[in-house]
């Protein structure tokens, strides 16, 4: 797959429209590789979503290859308020159908679990756990530090943790109804505010989105710096969590120097790009801020002592016994289950899947600078912190590249390219690798505004894998477990 | 660790000072309940309440408790539980799924208490105040003492804010 030609975008072609026959068959391709190792050309689901079209609603599903990138989009419109759930052949559906059912009053027929998911208007009931001497821990939506609300009802049998399971929609904002009908700009301010952490990511796809549709090429600067935004983000809560594992194992020392380290990532985004998060600083065309010659080469000076300050870090964690023996075989994940879930980002990679947007499905300025993707296989909370710190690393390197490149032969040049003006129904997607692992967007433009858009969060993979690798661990281990996952809440609530 | 510890010592204290107040926290603070924060004394404790954020104003939340901020050298402690709570920190632009819940947090604390409304979400509503979904911000659900707008508030700005209510 390495060094293969770039796959044609998603484009305005896109989606086929498949009748339910097709959309069966699409659903139960999927199933197949679930269970075997993955064929070459073997499709994988990316996401599953409805939106309305002029005679009704239509559902959609995005896959991809399973070591590929290439995006293909087929659609059904549904009949009589439902179609054929894909989720009954593919687990990794389920929690997004159920989100679908909820927000497009469709009914997906044959789901497995079509309890509602961001309704809490209507009843629900946590899924049963019988058996002599167990009880249950509700926990949320307010948890005891300052994170996402979301609720989690523990079954436990002592301090063993039986069934977990994970209730969101807490955040449910209504993001994707407020974008229909606005311009690209206005939906893009949106798309950034999904999910905080990964302000940048999702402003990226959204824009990629939208510059597929209308077959806009971005300046090669622009991409350029894109690019040292998003592994800004990446090094900024990569290095956060890392301190936050070893906090949620009793290590504030960690903690205390990551924090630090942090705080100077986001001081140097806001010098370079006047924003700490760099929020609303990706705009479909280009970017919004430029970046002086004076901050790059500030930034490119400070990078080395970066990587000197986590790197003691990462020594000090490897050398800890009493950390090693909290984080070693804690919330272990299968890499059987981790494909089977669709699991991308650490969370995936840790799990033995070797998955990367950047890499399988290259987009500027990647095609030319590709950072070292890491690998590992035993899926438990050491190898999502390994992960990290080997991410840590790759991002450095490829920030101090970009900047070269900023500095060097793209040094002059436009930042925003003009959206086209044009009437025409157009149709784009595409899938950016964001801190936390690939982010999909979808978008229909009807002339200058935006007729609907859809954002899958790499969450909705991980949800799933963290309820199933909690089984058996101490309920003492949940919040180090769940620290090393760091799934999303708003980013599926939407 | 050792030589990690032994050059934490030496190497002095990363904590910068506090930030300066500026006018616009002043006029803010001077409409608080002053009788109330006395009853207070010199120390806060504080809840925070994600009422359907987009975890922006949480990232920034939690860099006041590293070193650089060390938001507890202020005597502003961010608590577990809103029966501990002076102040309720209330970021994102209230959900209808988080409503319930906020408003059960605040009703567990004890009195005295304040809310405080974080972000341009919190204030009121933000780029969220004209979806159905959502109330329109904190002072939908809650009678709010201060507002700390921004997308998000830097950290110096969420402490300017939290100092001015020590008074």
């Amino acid at each position: 797959m390495i060094g293969s030609p770039m796959p044609p975008p998603c484009s305005a072609d896109a989606p086929v429209m498949v009748d339910a026959a097709g959309w069966r068959a699409a659903g139960a391709a999927l199933a197949a590789g679930a269970d075997a190792a993955l064929a070459a050309g073997q499709r994988v689901l990316v996401a599953v979503w409805a939106a309305p079209d002029d005679a009704g609603t239509r559902v959609h599903l995005a896959t991809r290859r399973a070591d590929g990138g290439d995006l293909a989009v087929i659609a059904l419109r549904a009949e009589d308020g439902s179609y054929p759930s894909i989720g009954r052949h593919h687990p990794g559906a389920i929690l997004m159908e159920r989100a679908l059912q909820d927000a497009s009053g469709l009914r997906a027929e044959g789901l497995p679990d079509p309890r509602p998911w961001l309704d809490h208007e209507r009843d629900f009931a946590f899924l049963p756990a019988e058996g002599e001497g167990l009880h249950r821990i509700p926990v949320g939506p307010i948890h005891a530090g300052t994170i996402e609300p979301g609720h989690f009802r523990f079954t436990v049998n002592g301090e063993t943790i039986v069934r977990l399971e994970a209730r969101l929609g807490y955040t449910h904002k209504g993001t994707l109804g407020l974008m229909r009908g606005t311009t690209p700009d206005a939906a893009s301010r949106l798309a950034g505010r999904v999910s905080g952490d990964s302000t940048v990511a999702y402003a990226w796809a959204f824009a990629r989105a939208v510059e597929a549709a209308r077959e806009l090429a971005v300046p090669r600067r622009a991409s350029a710096l894109r690019g040292v935004m998003a592994e800004l983000e990446r090094l900024a809560n990569h290095a956060g969590d890392f301190g936050a594992i070893c906090n949620d194992a009793g290590f504030p020392l960690i903690n205390a120097h990551a924090g630090a380290l942090r705080e100077t990532i986001l001081r140097q985004a806001e010098a370079c790009f006047g924003h700490r998060l760099m929020m609303d600083r990706i705009v479909p065309g280009g970017v919004a801020a430029d970046l002086a010659p004076a901050s790059a080469a500030s930034l490119r000076a400070e990078l080395p002592s970066w990587l000197a300050r986590f790197e003691r870090l990462v020594d000090l964690y490897g050398k800890t016994a009493s950390l090693q023996d909290r984080v070693v075989g804690a919330g272990r994940l299968a890499p059987d289950l981790a494909r089977r879930l669709g699991c991308g980002g650490y969370v995936g990679r840790a799990a033995g899947q070797d998955f990367d947007a950047r890499r399988n499905a290259p987009y500027p300025p990647y095609d030319r600078r590709m950072p070292d993707i890491p690998v590992l296989a035993s899926g438990d909370v050491d190898a999502r912190a390994r992960i990290r710190s080997a991410e840590i690393r790759a991002s450095v390197a490829l920030i101090g590249d970009l900047l070269g490149d900023l500095m060097g032969d793209l040094a002059a040049g436009d930042i925003r390219a003009p959206l086209p003006e044009s009437e025409a129904e157009a149709f784009g997607c595409a899938l950016v690798e964001g801190f936390r692992g690939d982010v999909f967007a979808a978008v229909r433009l009807r002339g200058a505004v935006v007729a609907d858009a859809f954002l899958r969060d790499p969450s909705w993979f991980l949800w799933p894998a963290l309820e199933a690798v909690i089984e058996g661990n101490i309920v003492a281990d949940f919040p180090l477990c769940n620290k090393s996952f760091n799934a999303a809440y708003s980013g599926c609530d939407l | 660790m050792r030589r990690t510890l032994f050059e934490s010592l030496h190497r002095g204290t990363l904590t910068e000072p506090a930030p300066p107040r500026d006018a616009e926290t002043a006029a803010l603070v001077a409409e608080l309940d002053r009788a109330a924060l006395r009853r207070l004394g010199r120390s806060l404790a504080i809840r925070a309440v994600d009422a359907g954020s987009c975890n922006g104003c949480e990232l920034e939340i939690i860099a006041l408790g590293n070193v650089l901020y060390d938001l507890e050298r202020f005597g502003l402690k961010l608590v577990a539980s809103p029966r501990h709570a002076d102040v309720l920190l209330v970021t994102g632009p209230m959900t209808r799924n988080m409503s319930a819940a906020t408003r059960l947090a605040y009703e567990a604390m004890p009195a005295p208490k304040f809310v405080v409304a974080v972000g341009d979400c919190g204030r009121d509503g933000g780029v969220f105040a004209a979806s159905p979904h959502c109330l329109g911000g904190t002072a939908a659900v809650l009678p709010v003492t201060l507002t700390i707008p921004g997308c998000p508030p830097a950290p110096a700005a969420l402490l300017r804010g939290l100092i001015g209510l020590l008074g």
